[in-house]
């Protein structure tokens, strides 16, 4: 079996939750293995972050150096190419930085790639099962991995059970003197914050949100008297944002506001992981959606199979009558 | 400036209900509606947008079947110039890694500035763009939102989570990978599309391209439904009962005020 290495990402000196995650998926790949964690920065958090994943990793290798300042995939692509072991098993997120990272990592490492994996079924020689999910999340399909010359595998963030047990006492090697060239042709500038809106989202109890399959602009108007009625606020899903129909800080989501309601009536929202990732603190979701097999109704606690054209006014005006 | 764009054929999932077929081989292909997927046409809205301020032309490729050609036509309507087509027998169930090799080699046959591809498809992948680019040993960034041409760089937003957006400066030439949003692609009509009906739009098959795919390393074995977790707990019953019990819940769970 070949090695297993994870990237680890951290924001603030705090490892990201997808760190102790990938300690499972691991596991499943290899009951047994000691894995390697990867760790790139600069200044003192790297040292902080090093740290608390040798709790988990049986090694850490740590890079702290200014090229790593800010983790651009072009300059952290380099450096696992510098100093990754040919065939490697090297797990990383599925977020914005491991999309940019990964698919080209995998040609450079002459391995295989699998994206946004959800489970690892079993390994068998050099054939690696795992499942994902196609058509934003509408089905699921096992696919092999022919990992002999080793695999760059993206793991779905929230997918795998963190391992919380952090009693691996593993050791950390500094080895930021072994980077290696990491020239490239992308320079990162800055960061833009995500602009304030009208309304604040996050700090709403309960939400009607709305989804492409309220079909057109003119339609928010019920999903606005809805809101009004029950006292909530309105947010959206992605393809509203992308229309322009409302504004970007009424979207929820991994590219939008993470919201914790009370409530959240997912209205003519399908319920992909994106969409879904924007929603913590297990609040009571109502599905409202005319697709009995939308994935929303997986993990929603109550469905409704409507059309929410007809539904929503219908149940205003039953509120409204209260 | 050339900017190449990768588009591909997908069924449209806002008007489809995807479902499994009977022995899990594949999904049900019937009465399916396809469409060209949706971050591709953001990117090739985009490549229109910066040829009409700095000039230059839009070439579409896709790898795909004989149908993939209106897809084609469709970006070509909304003002792609040229058209180019990867099609061959030996295309069928081919890995991401393949696809980016045939585009290597369709980007060999051209000379461009700049490659778009959609952030990701129906698979979910979104591994062609970085795959290609690391083939062609160029820059590339994800997730783009926003590019505004300088010189022979390109300063280019990539959105990040939360929304945020990252901003790079990226020599060119350079791979880009386009999120949706990033501008409001414009509408093609039936006119548009006939007018560029006749058009022709060369094909190129796997020798053409001088490529030999190897085998996929990654494949999929079948499609499924998942059985996760015990699901909602569907109401049932006229609309006036649903929404009394709905009413109820909602009283219980504190959201109604
Ligand atoms: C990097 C990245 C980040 C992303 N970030 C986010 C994010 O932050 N937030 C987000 O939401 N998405 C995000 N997405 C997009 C995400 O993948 C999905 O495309 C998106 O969530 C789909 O939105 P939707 O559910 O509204 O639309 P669809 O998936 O099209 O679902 C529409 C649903 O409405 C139902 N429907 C249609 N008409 C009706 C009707 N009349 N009555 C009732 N039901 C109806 C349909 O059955 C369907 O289930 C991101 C994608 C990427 C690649």
């Amino acid at each position: 079996m070949a090695d297993i290495y994870a990237y680890i990402t951290h924001t603030g000196g705090v490892a990201g939750d997808s760190s102790l995650e990938m300690v499972n998926t691991a596991k499943k790949i290899d009951a047994g293995a000691a894995v390697t964690a990867i760790v790139t920065g600069s200044g003192a958090d790297v040292d902080k972050v090093a740290d608390e994943a040798a709790a988990s990793y049986a090694k850490v290798l740590k890079f702290n150096t200014d090229a790593l300042a800010y983790p651009n995939a072009e300059v952290v692509r380099k450096l696992l190419i510098n100093v990754l072991p040919k065939n490697a098993i090297i797990l990383i997120p599925h977020d914005t930085f491991g999309m940019d990272l990964s698919p080209g990592l995998s040609i450079k490492l002459d391995s295989a790639f699998v994206a946004d994996v959800v489970g690892i079924e079993e390994v068998d020689g050099t054939s690696m099962k795992v499942i994902r999910q196609e058509y934003s999340g509408m089905v699921s399909t096992h696919v092999t991995v022919d990992i002999s010359n080793g695999a760059v595998v993206n793991v779905r963030p929230g997918a795998f059970i963190p391992d919380e047990s952090k009693s691996v006492g593993g050791t950390v090697e500094d080895k930021s003197g072994d980077a290696g060239d990491l020239s490239v042709n992308r320079t990162f500038l800055e960061l833009v914050e995500a602009e304030v809106g009208d309304v604040d989202i996050t700090k709403e109890d309960v939400l009607v949100s709305v989804g492409r399959g309220i079909e057109d602009e003119d339609n928010l108007e019920i999903a606005d008297d809805l809101a009004k009625a029950m006292g909530a606020v309105v947010s959206c899903s992605r393809p509203i944002v992308d229309a322009k129909w409302l504004e970007k800080s009424r979207q929820v989501g991994t590219s939008g506001q993470t919201v914790k309601p009370k409530v959240y009536l997912a209205c003519g929202i399908s319920g992909s992981f994106q969409h879904m990732g924007g929603i913590k603190g297990a609040p009571f979701i109502v599905a409202i959606n005319k697709n009995v097999k939308a994935p929303i109704f997986q993990v929603a606690e109550v469905g409704i199979e409507a059309d929410i054209l007809d539904f929503l006014p219908e149940l205003t005006e039953a509120i409204e009558g209260l | 400036m050339e900017i190449l764009v990768c588009v591909k054929r997908v069924p449209d999932t806002a008007e489809n209900e995807i479902e499994v077929n009977g022995d899990g081989s594949d999904i049900e292909r019937d009465d399916l509606v396809y469409s060209v997927n949706e971050w591709d046409n953001y990117a090739v809205e985009e490549a229109i947008q910066i040829c009409e301020k700095v000039g230059g032309s839009v070439t579409v490729v896709t790898v795909g079947d004989d149908e993939s050609e209106e897809v084609l036509r469709r970006e070509m309507a909304m003002g792609a110039d040229n058209g180019l087509l990867l099609c061959d027998e030996a295309f069928e169930g081919i890995d991401g890694k393949q696809t980016a090799t045939l585009l290597k080699a369709a980007v060999a046959k051209g000379k461009y500035d700049l490659i778009l591809t959609g952030a990701q498809a129906d698979g979910g992948a979104g591994q062609v763009g970085g795959m290609l680019a690391a083939m062609l040993d160029v820059p590339y960034a994800s997730l783009v939102n926003t590019i505004d041409v300088d010189g022979d760089k390109l300063k280019v937003g990539r959105e990040i989570e939360g929304g945020n957006q990252e901003m790079n400066d990226i020599s060119m030439p350079c791979v880009l990978s386009i999120q949706t949003g990033i501008n409001e692609p414009r509408y093609v009509g039936i006119r548009g599309i006939r007018k560029v009906a006749s058009v022709e739009i060369p094909e190129l098959s796997a020798s053409d391209l001088g490529v030999d795919l190897g085998d996929a390393k990654v494949k999929r074995q079948d499609y499924f439904v998942p059985e996760i977790g015990e699901g909602a707990e569907m109401l049932e019953g006229s609309s006036e009962e649903i929404i009394a019990k709905l009413i109820e819940l909602l009283k219980v769970k504190g959201g109604l005020k």
